[in-house]
């Protein structure tokens, strides 16, 4: 009997546990620091071009962001010619101006000058869509744009 | 032999290997951020006022059709030759500016049928309607890294004369907006602003 006694003795110890929530925490935080929330859901496809001159765009000052593109695969229904998206809806090209008078008014007075508009366009779209909407920036006195670009070699957009 | 039971692993420390690691990451990582490629648009003007009439050689037009090919001025041109050709026009300095000063800090071949100078010289850009978004932003990088060239070598001779030694222009527009540089920034924003004045960025985008 006694030798079956001494084969329970020499069992592993349980592993200890007790670092796992310290571990749990530590991805936690990571990921919380890590992560950036995206403003919008986006129903476009949204693959931005790639350059190498580019500025940062500085979150100091407002920025709104326009989104241009082709529907994405789950809403297909909207065509596959590249479309406005604005906030979380398509948008036609004459909804631009009432778009930033909407976002000046949430903005502090003096801010306003400084707004800066994105310009968020899937490469595969053409300059048409993307010059309608300048030219309503253009009318609404929104003049400070920003092609918001990937960084990488541009010579690469151009196969 | 009796079998020993194997001893315990010392977890206490376990802790501190993390809070090690969390600060490490909470650190170094930081938050993507948006960058491109800024421009201001011209306000609409309605009024009836006779454009200044610019002389030709003062153009540099580039159109770009719905086949993303290139035509600069009236010679197809592959992209790769863009940055170069606007750098050649850009600094050719072949005349006088508004007030007849002569271009002493262009370095190019001072051809009479080339720009006068980087204060007269205007880059056109024109676009089809078809073009694809992405061929436009590579057109615009390469004029703005032409831009670029010659202010960052402008920025490295004017630089050493007001004590910015080794800094180009982009890295005195970075350090100018860096709250952790220390150093003149007002003497540093006075020479910015020179080469900026010096070497404007005149881009014109046609409209139809």
């Amino acid at each position: 009997m006694s030798k079956f006694k001494k084969k329970k003795d020499g069992g592993l110890p349980p592993v200890n546990t007790a670092s796992l929530p310290d571990i749990v925490f530590m991805l936690l935080f990571f990921f919380m620091v890590a992560t950036v929330m995206r403003e919008d859901t986006l129903f476009i496809q949204n693959q931005l071009p790639l350059a190498d001159q580019v500025e940062k765009l500085d979150k100091k000052y407002p920025v709104s962001y326009i989104y241009m593109g082709k529907p994405s695969e789950n809403y297909k229904k909207f065509g596959t010619v590249a479309r406005i998206q604005l906030n979380d809806k398509f948008a036609d090209v004459s909804e631009v101006g009432r778009f930033i008078d909407a976002e000046r008014l949430a903005l502090r007075e003096e801010l306003i000058p400084f707004l800066t508009v994105s310009l968020k366009v899937d490469k595969e779209a053409n300059m048409g869509i993307v010059g309608d909407v300048k030219q309503e920036l253009r009318k609404v006195n929104a003049l400070k744009i920003n092609y918001t670009t990937g960084i990488g070699d541009a010579l690469s957009n151009i196969k | 032999m009796a079998k020993r039971a194997a001893p315990e692993v010392n977890a206490g420390s376990m802790a501190d290997i993390a809070f090690l690691l969390l600060i490490f990451f909470l650190v170094t990582t930081t938050i993507p951020k948006d960058s491109g490629i800024n421009r201001k648009l011209p306000p609409i003007d309605d009024s009836e006022v006779e454009p200044p009439i610019i002389k030709q050689k003062n153009i540099f037009t580039v159109l770009l059709n719905k086949n993303d090919q290139l035509l600069v001025e009236d010679e197809p041109m592959q992209i790769k030759d863009l940055r170069q050709a606007a750098v050649e026009f850009l600094d050719n300095g072949g005349g006088t500016d508004n007030n007849g000063n002569t271009c002493d800090y262009c370095q190019g071949k001072k051809d009479p049928n080339s720009s006068d100078h980087p204060d007269k010289a205007i880059i056109s850009l024109k676009n089809d309607r078809e073009t694809s978004y992405a061929a436009y932003i590579a057109v615009q990088n390469e004029l703005v890294a032409a831009y670029n060239i010659l202010r960052n070598r402008r920025a490295l001779e004017l630089g050493p004369q007001k004590g910015f030694n080794d800094m180009d222009f982009i890295k005195m527009q970075n350090n100018q907006k860096d709250v952790r540089w220390t150093g003149n920034k007002e003497k540093l924003k006075e020479v910015i602003d020179q080469i900026k004045l010096e070497i404007p960025q005149k881009l014109s985008e046609v409209v139809e």
